[in-house]
């Protein structure tokens, strides 16, 4: 093997914890110059913490600018995946301008930390963060063409306003559009921060509506770029064999038979991570075919012969560690939160139930799997991406090439689906590591069976609750154990419990007025890729806690919805700080801006229970399920209900959703996520990864089943509360309580409870 | 290798390749139209949804070989603007999320449409069967399909 055919990876640990990343800390900088072409430019910076001093070197940030054409352009600095995010947040900031929609142009923002700060596009974070800087940047906008206007015209600033791209003067019928006063407007100082005002609610004009996603009509005509649509000349297609089981190593590798396919040029083995702990930014190993064409490196892949060392995970079996963590669940844990007191008699008092949970591992699936492109020359490298963390990626391929970081340029396209799948960076590095050893432009393309055999997985869990009643019937005690491999446990695997905020994602902020209350959690290792999918560890928590409540109010002999209403108790703010073990995460976001307010969840449990008749519902012989999670800020109730039809297959013939995400800024989105979410958690409950022998026994979605249209519920109603309140994300929080309140809808029909996942149907 | 002539999107072309590669790797690697997509390369998913002489086929599992002489229409041959009636009831019903789906979903039930112009509940169930979306757009599909179907 010569060293062409060697591919050192360097491993300098980036550490990316999840929790760090539920942290964002901001500062704006307002920053402004004119455009070559005569034009406004204003930029904020989003630095995420750190130190301020340095202010005066950054490159200004242009989210926004306004040519004389009149054509208003707008940095989205997030990642698009399905959520709208790339159209919803230049809208904030054109209705706060008052700009004209139709001559507003999003160009998306290469990754770059020190000019976009966290651009990691996850934790339904974007709109919570970035809605008033968006508006921030609009109201500069604007107050600087009111002020050149009212110069011009010699009028009172407060008097001018925008409508449709242009300042208006009512009194005098005074009217110049943007572009006509952009040039003497980019000659103003910034307004201080006192006269940045913001439009009131009622004025805006895009947020609260429907607003169509910018890239509509390119999607339909086939015309926008996702990943592998990029090309470039002279490229070559990559696919790369990976190691079966984390942790294996390539002991030899025959590549004779590849090179005999036509079109294939090349065979180079990437080093990728050692050992069990393989992180959460490297390759894997693996030896990569370099073909003129994709099915030319298909089949070489194919035909490559790799002699693998599996290592000690040969051994996991995904079932085999179930049953050791739900076994675990018995003795006792690591105390998480506690309320009350615990003593043994407290639980033998009165009524109890025992239950344990099971759920399994997910893989993402995104309809694109992963794909990359990367030219490097010149110890300059060029990336080409459907990432949703650019600046994860670009530090990533800057250690592994050992370029500095000024020399990485990421270029984000559009994501056929994220999930938190493709805020990793691995599939980046291998494109930027093998375009390198090529000297040539190369795109890494993985094939479906790659995707669910090499994610970053949904970890399985299991849980057990035991909870009792008091002599009145009202329930007394709540001891919830939890296990479950950290995410954590991917780079270290000396972590063996879930991290504090894995444990605040539905569980230490379980939020039910019961008098004694402790979370447990046990040990358990990670055997494969951990990571985070689509509402992370609220999945499988608001599984257990949502189906346990249903059955202790079966159990109580009272409404479930009654008793919810019961448990959250008056509207009050709730206090959890006294109670949990070490920090209450809150979804990074400080506990007093973003409190736990019962009133609200209290509100869309109510207005779910009234939008689906389920006074009614029951009695009417239908089979009907509820839940209520708040996830990400965000507070949901759903109820599902079921049927069988003829054949015997379950139909879904209504879910609704009543949600409430403070300002719901483009409510059609809002809608299209919980329908989507809906969804994607009818895939979850019903679909599952499993290992043995270390590997994964799904290849393709002939295993790994996501539902198609024949499955979906026929009818998702999602209501969403009209609020004031501070808007927060979206694209997660329908996941939790949608499996919780299918399996209590099941149970209605069949008499079964579900303590396991998949569900059997 | 061997040289085959497409018909594709009305346009004749001849490519040089392996008369197994599948439709789609031919679209996209060789001739640039990269609107169709790839999902699951098992015919599973339906991202690579072309209409060959009439039929949705998934290309992806469709040796190039077999289309010698067939007319193969992808979603950039649809229309020029965006204005197939398919097109057009995608845009009015907001369908997409991530769009990687939807060039096939389309593709699907521009077939379906053009076989079967008023399709019942069921007819579209199977129809689209094949056709994965990952982001769950599937009732705005049902709901573009019926106003396609009435327009
Ligand atoms: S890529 Fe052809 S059906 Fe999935
Ligand atoms: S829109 Fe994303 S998979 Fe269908």
């Amino acid at each position: 093997m010569n060293n062409r055919q060697h591919i050192p990876f360097i491993n300098k640990a980036i550490n990316k914890d999840r929790s760090t990343l539920f942290k964002p800390s901001r500062r704006e900088f307002l920053k402004l110059g004119s455009l070559a072409t005569g034009g406004l430019l204003i930029g904020i910076n989003l630095k995420c913490s750190g130190p301020s001093k340095d202010t005066e070197t950054f490159a200004p940030n242009v989210y926004l600018s306004i040519g004389k054409d009149n054509t208003v352009t707008i940095v989205a600095h997030r990642s698009e995946m399905g959520t709208g995010i790339r159209t919803t947040l230049p809208m904030v900031l054109a209705d706060e301008l008052g700009a004209d929609w139709k001559n507003v142009k999003i160009e998306q923002a290469v990754g770059d930390e020190e000019k976009y700060g966290d651009q990691n596009t996850d934790g339904s974070y974007s709109i919570r963060m970035f809605y008033d800087p968006m508006r921030k940047a609009g109201a500069t906008a604007r107050h600087m063409l009111l002020k050149a206007a009212s110069k011009q015209w010699d009028v009172k600033v407060e008097e001018c306003e925008t409508k449709d791209g242009a300042v208006i003067h009512s009194s005098s019928g005074n009217q110049a559009t943007f572009g006509e006063l952009v040039e003497e407007a980019s000659k103003l100082d910034l307004p201080s921060e006192g006269e940045i005002k913001f439009k009131p609610f009622a004025e805006y004009k895009l947020i609260g509506k429907d607003i169509p996603i910018y890239d509509l009509k390119a999607i339909v005509m086939g015309k926008a770029t996702f990943g592998a649509d990029v090309s470039l000349p002279d490229m070559l297609v990559a696919v790369i064999g990976r190691s079966p089981v984390v942790g294996a190593s390539i002991k030899g590798f025959d590549k004779s038979k590849a090179m005999e396919i036509p079109g294939v040029k090349e065979v180079l083995q990437i080093d990728g991570s050692e050992g069990v702990a393989p992180g959460l930014d490297k390759p894997l190993p693996g030896v990569a075919v370099l073909a003129t064409n994709t099915w030319a490196a298909i089949k070489g892949r194919d035909a490559l012969e790799i002699d693998w060392d599996l290592g000690e995970n040969q051994q996991f079996d995904s079932d085999g560690q179930l049953t050791e963590m739900l076994e675990s669940t018995r003795g006792e844990g690591k105390t998480r939160r506690e309320r009350g007191n615990f003593a043994p008699v407290n639980l033998m008092q009165g009524n109890s139930l025992d239950k344990t949970y099971l759920a399994p591992f997910y893989a993402h699936g995104t309809i694109e799997p992963p794909a990359a492109i990367a030219n490097y020359a010149d110890g300059k490298l060029e990336l080409w991406a459907p990432t949703q963390h650019p600046q994860w990626a670009r530090e990533a391929a800057a250690t592994a090439l050992d370029l500095p970081i000024e020399n990485v340029k990421v270029n984000v396209t559009l994501l056929g689906g994220g999930f938190g799948r493709k805020s990793k960076p691995d599939f980046v590095v291998e494109a930027a590591l093998l375009s390198k050893a090529m000297g040539k432009p190369v795109r890494v393309q993985w094939t479906r069976e790659d995707d669910l055999h090499h994610d970053f997985y949904h970890s399985h869990s299991a849980q057990r609750i035991q909870a009792s009643l008091d002599g009145s019937g009202k329930i007394y005690s709540w001891n919830h154990h939890t296990v479950f491999p950290a995410i954590g446990a991917t780079s270290n695997p000396d972590e063996l419990h879930p991290s504090d905020g894995e444990m605040g994602l539905g569980a230490l902020d379980f939020p039910y007025d019961i008098p004694h209350i402790r979370l447990e959690s046990h040990e358990s290792k990670a055997h494969t890729r951990i990571g985070w999918l689509r509402s992370v560890s609220n999945i499988h928590h608001a599984f257990a806690i949502c189906c346990m409540l249903d059955e202790m109010a079966e159990k109580r002999g009272i409404d479930p919805i009654a008793q919810v209403l019961e448990l959250l108790g008056d509207d009050q703010t709730l206090s959890f700080e006294e109670e949990v073990s070490g920090d209450f995460g809150n979804y990074g976001e400080p506990y007093d801006k973003f409190p736990w307010e019962t009133g609200r969840m209290k509100n869309v449990v109510r207005k779910v229970a009234e939008a689906s008749g389920w006074q009614n519902a029951k009695r009417e012989g239908k089979y009907i399920g509820f839940a209520a999670h708040k996830s990400f800020l965000t507070y949901v109730a759903c109820t599902v209900t079921v049927e069988k039809d003829s054949k015997g297959n379950l139909i879904i013939p209504e879910v609704h959703y009543a949600v409430d995400c403070g300002i719901a800024v483009n409510t059609d989105r809002v809608r299209s996520q919980f329908e989507g979410g809906a969804q994607f958690a009818l895939s979850l409950a019903t679909s599952a990864i499993t290992f043995k022998d270390g590997k994964v026994q799904e290849n393709n979605f002939s295993e790994y089943k996501i539902i198609r249209m024949p499955q979906a519920p026929k009818k998702t109603h999602v209501h969403i509360i009209e609020s004031q309140e501070k808007p927060t994300g979206v694209g997660e929080p329908p996941v939790p309580p949608f499996i919780p309140a299918l399996c209590n809808a099941l149970y209605q029909m069949t008499g079964k409870r579900i303590y396991e996942l998949p569900i059997k149907v | 290798m061997a040289k085959i002539n497409l018909n594709i999107n009305g346009k004749t072309k001849e490519v040089d390749v392996d008369p197994n590669t599948p439709i789609l790797w031919v679209l996209r690697d060789h001739l640039d139209l990269v609107g169709t997509k790839y999902g699951c390369g098992i015919a599973q998913c339906g991202a690579c949804t072309v209409i060959m002489d009439g039929n949705a086929i998934r290309s992806c599992s469709t040796p190039v070989s077999s289309a010698e002489g067939a007319k193969i229409t992808t979603i950039e041959g649809l229309s020029e603007n965006g204005d197939h009636p398919v097109q057009k009831a995608w845009m009015e019903h907001d369908v997409p999320q991530c769009g990687y789906c939807q060039a096939g979903q389309v593709m699907s039930a521009v077939a379906l449409l053009e076989s079967n112009p008023n399709p019942s509940e069921e007819d579209i169930d199977n129809a689209m069967n094949g056709n994965i979306c990952r982001c769950g757009t599937y009732l705005r599909i049902k709901k573009a399909i019926k106003t396609a179907a009435n327009s």
